[in-house]
């Protein structure tokens, strides 16, 4: 049985103006995301990877071309619609964390679930301490976010953008400022998810983390030049054990 | 997202800079403690002032012979002879609005009673003086209309005559009191009413039957002035304007002629008096508004500081679903809960710097209701102005922008 199609982006073109030039970044994209994939989408500087990031993530509208998410044309909505969609069908986490400072981690990942009325203040604290016991913070609920290291804010960004129970998450550079055990402490997170029937794409231009996605996406100049899929994806868990130990 | 939400957001935003917050209250407490302590005292001031003119009868009419509107001229003595008992006679029983009408003569002399003499003043008036003046008798009786017709030697004493007259605290009431030659029977003593406004002793009286002043002490036939009391003090000006027309009239004045007569009502005094502090009510106000708007100013800067340090955080409720109108919302309610703390404070130490005010200074202060309802009015619509613009700021950024701002 086919999975259900989650994105589908067709043609997708974004054109910027800076000055009097129009800048073209991005030029005919197309694919489509189904339910479960862990898609990494590469690229260097410039190639319009954070363009495709920004659209996917409904921050941005395209200048042409369909993009559906969850079978809802998102092209012509306007931007109150859009910041609905993004509240209940996108998790975002992002490189540098963005969590709220002086603020505990309950409070971080209760967070977009205050922008949805329809959820009580119990049911609210309910979801928020299951999501932060899914990333493996069960026992810092309370910690605020400046007394927490890298690695522990990026878990409490995942735990955010889980709690909304979203269609797709958005990861955007999301192990890019921690160092490479905690990297791939947070990528053997990733896999967790991916195993658990989660949609993920993940924004990077380090060409090593493909390895343990289930597709990789590379982009370039506004195209895309490679879409392969990765059947036997790298266990991260492993790259970690093998990873020495350090201590200071 | 519904508005608990949004106030719980807004004070845990509040909550982690809580110097900052308090520091921007400061000028609206400041502000509006301001505002609330003028407002009391120039209410206060009014008040009192009120207060020492009803004490005096807030709807006399003094009138008064010749004119006084000539400035440096020296008006000739005839001018000063115009008012008679006939004046006096058809004010009495020929005008709408007024409730009393008392003649007023009076002579300065000395009082001696045996060993013992006292310098004062005698009026010659009729008993309606007494409801005019806002005067009592405390002791004994007032002279009746049938002592005026007789112009009994008769006379009611105020009480610093008494006390000076008889150091011992004998019984005035029966005794007799020498007015130069005259020998006057006290009758009765007027109840105390201490100095007036203007420092004067309002118990350093003597009153007596005004045909007896006139006939035996000053053997005149003209009036010092005519006291009368309007219906009420909102009637006065009817009450000048009629007692105009017949005293023109009387004195046969016609066309241009100039009245030979001045009248002044205690209504003008009152109004004068009460312009004199409306205009220093309005000068503290407006220092006390300069300084609310000051610190409102006070809000907008800060509003405008957290705005741009808080951008990021502003890009991720936005990228999380935030709308526009929630993050408007979120620094609105943010500037209106410092402003309406502020005022809150602000009324609670304004009260307190008027209480100081009286007991400290010894000022008249009174705090209106309605002082505190418009000052917290002020700050709250100071919030939503001052806070209107940095929110709209933060509800018009870019998500994309403001995510990766640094």
């Amino acid at each position: 049985m086919e999975k259900r199609e989650i994105i589908q982006v067709r043609d997708l073109r974004r054109n910027f103006k800076v000055g009097g030039e129009t800048v073209h970044a991005l030029r005919g994209v197309s694919f489509t995301i189904r339910e479960g994939e862990f898609v990494t989408i590469m690229g260097t500087s410039g190639s319009g990877k954070s363009t495709l990031l920004n659209t996917l993530g409904c921050l941005d509208t395209p200048t042409s071309g369909d993009y559906i998410l969850d079978g809802v044309s998102v092209r012509d909505m306007s931007k109150n619609d859009r910041a609905r969609l993004r509240n209940r069908k996108i998790g975002f986490v992002f490189q540098n964390y963005n969590l709220l400072p002086k603020t505990s981690a309950i409070e971080n990942v209760e967070l977009p679930l205050l922008y949805n009325s329809g959820v009580s203040a119990k049911e609210r604290h309910e979801r928020a301490v299951k999501a932060l016991i899914a990333v493996g913070l069960g026992d810092r609920l309370n910690h605020k976010s400046n007394q927490m290291s890298g690695g522990q804010q990026q878990r409490v960004a995942i735990a955010r953008a889980l709690v909304n129970d979203p269609v797709i998450i958005l990861a955007d550079e999301a192990t890019g400022n921690l160092d490479t055990r905690t990297s791939f402490s947070v990528l053997v997170l990733f896999q967790e998810l991916y195993a658990r029937g989660r949609t993920i794409i993940f924004v990077t231009h380090n060409p090593e983390l493909s390895a343990y996605s289930s597709r990789n996406i590379v982009l370039r100049d506004g195209k895309i030049i490679s879409d392969t899929y990765n059947e036997a994806p790298a266990s991260a868990q492993e790259m970690l054990d093998s990873l020495p130990v350090n201590d200071d | 997202m519904n508005f608990f939400n949004l106030l719980k957001i807004a004070l845990r935003a509040l909550n982690r800079n809580k110097l900052r917050a308090v520091l921007t209250m400061l000028g609206i407490i400041i502000g509006i403690a301001a505002v609330i302590c003028m407002l009391a005292i120039g209410q206060g001031s009014k008040d009192s002032i009120k207060a020492q003119i009803s004490e005096m009868g807030s709807n006399m009419i003094m009138i008064h012979p010749g004119n006084m509107q000539r400035g440096g001229v020296r008006q000739s003595s005839d001018d000063m002879q115009t008012l008679k008992v006939a004046d006096y006679e058809a004010l009495r029983d020929r005008t709408a609005y007024l409730s009393a009408v008392s003649p007023v003569v009076s002579s300065s002399g000395q009082l001696v009673v045996g060993n013992n003499n006292w310098p004062s003043s005698i009026y010659g008036v009729t008993p309606e003086y007494l409801d005019i003046r806002k005067l009592s008798v405390e002791d004994g009786e007032m002279f009746t209309e049938a002592d005026i017709k007789s112009a009994a030697k008769v006379c009611v004493v105020g009480k610093t005559v008494v006390d000076n007259l008889f150091p011992n605290g004998e019984n005035p009431i029966g005794k007799v009191v020498r007015f130069g030659k005259i020998p006057f029977t006290i009758i009765g003593v007027l109840k105390s009413k201490g100095t007036n406004s203007m420092g004067m002793d309002q118990d350093d009286v003597v009153i007596a039957p005004y045909t007896t002043v006139m006939k035996r002490i000053l053997a005149v036939d003209y009036l010092g002035q005519i006291y009368a009391s309007a219906l009420s003090e909102e009637l006065t000006p009817e009450a000048t304007e009629e007692i105009t027309d017949l005293l023109r009239s009387n004195h046969r004045l016609t066309g241009d002629e100039e009245d030979n007569f001045s009248i002044r009502s205690q209504q003008e005094l009152s109004e004068m008096m009460n312009s004199t502090s409306d205009m220093m009510t309005v000068l503290l106000t407006c220092i006390a508004f300069i300084s609310l708007l000051v610190g409102g100013i006070g809000i907008m800067n800060m509003m405008y500081v957290s705005v741009t340090e808080r951008t990021r955080e502003i890009g991720l409720r936005m990228s999380i679903g935030a709308r526009g109108i929630d993050i408007l919302l979120q620094f609105l309610i943010e500037a209106i809960i410092i402003s309406v703390t502020g005022g809150l404070i602000g009324v609670i130490v304004g009260c307190g710097a008027t209480w100081l005010v009286t007991v400290l200074a010894g000022w008249p202060t009174s705090i209106l209701a309605t002082s505190i309802i418009l000052s917290f009015a002020v700050c709250t619509v100071t919030g939503i102005f001052f806070g209107w613009v940095p929110a709209m700021k933060a509800s018009n950024l870019d998500p994309i922008e403001a995510i990766r701002y640094e």
